[in-house]
């Protein structure tokens, strides 16, 4: 009968009493520079530890530039910020993986890399794209900073329980059609509060066929759909991943537990949302919110309302525009999204043999060290380069331009990241959400293109 | 923390759904250590505009926020609740609430009140007509009234209604299950 969110809910219970929120235990704390540094000083004007150290990892992502990194840190709040999670981290005497360790990266990259985000966990992190762990079949959310302060004071946290909702795929994703464009379809057929309150799981031969880097883009965007947070039940694809990473352990015993996370066959789930895999295409967002989204193939639609009229007004954009005539400025490749090795070799692909087009300034990010390193390795980076793209070291960037990777006001952007809200990568900046492929298909072209016909070379 | 018990206030009304928290403080705020220096900062972008509902004189000191559906969608950064309370809003009322920015709100002594799309439309309109149009809001009887003869009932959590009427630090109620806590970390190894 349980679905998989029960069987790790219930494994994960302290303490359970009526009229109050179940107390979870917490298997692993990321933290970074930017929600953490309140937390630690409410412990300390309570007097109190980090309960688990050896449970908590941090790295510095959000606001770290992605230029040399030999060079200090030119922004002196951003430098402080940085500082002062190294003094939090000597202090509590958590391990931090810093902007100079080859450990570091996007913390929702770093953790899967690293192996310390496993089947069975609750994870927890102050960055509401944590959803991406549940993609190893963890149940993983995003906290605000009091919620991290609780964690680290208690390793639990008092929780409701979320609904659940299943997101059942039939068939296969079409060539050229990726796990973004699924969770693009998905939040623009249930809408960007459609999972409020739920904890969804991904089901289905699409989301089966997904390497673990597509499995973490689709948990990545649960939370665009409103959901507390997202999960897929791991298989062998995922103990394949896991097998040799530092902190995964790969006893028989540990894989057969492994094994026993899925929904039973007659689980009850509290919502089911089908989805017809082999009839979605490459999408593109027109608005401001990433449920305002379209196939490639489509034109910005007529507003419904009047939230439609003021994102168009935002975008610069006329309804009944061919989607392939939007013309951009900037191309980013990167973010806890897309930026994984995986997604790196997709827009490679894309983009070896061609240059961008010239009213293009384009630029790849690698979610972490690790990724960056991998990709040199196949030579991605040297790919890049001859096209023209902007080879950058690892962190959050221009998904949310917290340091001086930004869009200037009016620039148009085509974007592997998550959010297109308004003035999310620069003020004044527009924002297209798109997979890795369609981006550098952009970057080329100078417009959006259907990555479907491309002449790859 | 804070209690909240009752309170009256000026209504301001954002006629605007999915207001996402990169709206209510932009990320460039985000590098402060302090939990202060926010409230400056509020709908940054929004505010630039002279039209923006928040620089109407009219509203000037309200204490609650009306605004549509799944308000504080996005980041969970909890800077949202925090600019949102140094610029005066103690009471946000919308259709519905983003998770992490409910909860967040909670834990800053704010409270977030889900209503019906109508019972919201109502209030935004009076909001808008009436100028100096006030709610008071009694956690405790869980009701939203103001002197025109609306009155409504409402519902929050009851362990988190619980917390904001005694303004409890729930570190220090987890905290109190510590043997609880040692025992599943003994039988977790």
């Amino acid at each position: 009968m349980p679905t998989l969110f029960d069987k790790l809910w219930q494994s994960h219970v302290v303490r359970e009493a009526r009229g109050e929120p179940t107390l979870l235990y917490i298997d692993l704390h990321l933290i970074h520079e930017v929600t953490s540094p309140q937390a630690f000083d409410g412990l300390r004007q309570a007097g109190r530890k980090v309960r688990r150290p050896d449970l908590t990892f941090g790295t510095v992502d959000h606001n770290v530039p992605t230029t040399d990194r030999s060079l200090p840190i030119a922004d002196a709040v951003a430098a402080n910020q940085v500082e002062t999670l190294r003094r939090n981290c000597k202090e509590f005497g958590v391990q931090l993986y810093d902007i100079n360790s080859p450990e570091q990266g996007i913390v929702h990259v770093i953790g899967p890399e690293l192996g310390l985000t496993r089947p069975g966990m609750t994870i927890v992190c102050g960055d509401s794209h944590t959803s991406t762990h549940g993609a190893f079949g963890a149940l993983a959310f995003g906290i605000g900073t009091s919620e991290v302060e609780h964690v680290l004071a208690t390793q639990c946290l008092p929780q409701n329980k979320p609904l659940t909702m299943k997101v059942e795929t039939r068939g296969a994703l079409p060539e050229g059609v990726t796990a973004k464009d699924l969770a693009l379809g998905i939040i623009g057929k249930i809408g960007t509060d459609g999972a409020t309150g739920c904890v969804i799981e991904y089901a289905g031969e699409a989301v089966r066929s997904l390497s673990m880097e597509g499995r973490m883009t689709l948990c990545n965007m649960s939370i665009e759909a409103g959901a507390r947070a997202g999960m897929v039940a791991p298989d062998e694809t995922t103990f394949a991943y896991l097998k040799g990473r530092r902190f995964a352990p790969d006893s028989d015993e540990t894989i057969g537990y492994w094994k026993t996370l899925r929904s039973d066959d007659d689980a009850k789930f509290d919502r089911v949302v089908e989805i017809d895999a082999a009839q979605l295409e490459p999408f593109v967002t027109w608005g401001t919110s990433p449920g305002m989204v379209v196939p490639v193939t489509s034109c910005v639609p007529d507003p419904a309302d009047e939230a439609a009229e003021r994102a168009l007004k935002y975008m610069a954009l006329n309804p009944r525009t061919n989607i392939q005539e939007i013309a951009i400025d900037r191309a980013f490749i990167g973010s806890c999204t897309n930026a994984r090795i995986e997604d790196l070799r997709a827009a490679a692909r894309v983009v070896k043999g061609y240059r961008i087009n010239s009213s293009v300034r384009a630029m790849v990010v690698p979610g972490s060290q690790e990724v960056k390193r991998a990709a040199e390795r196949e030579g991605l980076d040297q790919i890049f380069h001859e096209a023209g793209f902007e080879w950058r070291e690892a962190g959050c960037s221009m998904c949310l331009g917290m340091n001086e990777d930004i869009l200037q006001p009016g620039e148009r952007c085509a974007s592997t990241s998550n959010r297109n809200f308004e003035g999310r990568q620069g003020r004044g900046g527009r924002t297209h959400l798109v997979s890795p492929m369609m981006a550098a298909a952009a970057a080329i072209k100078g417009h959006f293109t259907d990555v479907r016909t491309w002449q790859f070379k | 923390m804070q209690p909240f018990t009752k309170h009256t206030g000026l209504v301001a009304p954002l006629d605007r759904a999915n207001v996402d928290t990169d709206q209510i403080i932009p990320k460039q705020f985000l590098k402060r250590i302090e939990r202060t220096g926010f409230g400056e900062f509020l709908f940054y972008d929004w505010r630039s505009d002279p039209d923006f509902v928040l620089n109407e004189p009219r509203y000037k000191g309200a204490s609650i926020l009306v605004a549509g559906k799944n308000f504080g969608c996005g980041s969970s950064r909890e800077h949202a609740p925090w600019a949102l309370g140094e610029f005066g809003f103690r009471v946000i009322v919308a259709p519905s609430f983003a998770d992490i920015f409910a909860n967040n709100c909670f834990k800053n002594g704010m409270l977030p009140i889900a209503l019906t799309t109508e019972q919201v439309g109502e209030i935004m309109s009076r909001a808008q007509q009436h100028e100096g149009y006030e709610l008071t809001v009694d956690l405790e009887r869980q009701t939203l009234e103001d002197s025109r003869g609306l009155s409504i009932l409402f519902v929050v959590g009851e362990f988190q209604r619980y917390c904001l009427l005694e303004g409890l630090d729930d570190i220090g109620l987890t905290l109190r299950h510590e043997e609880l806590i040692r025992e599943y970390e003994a039988s977790h190894r």
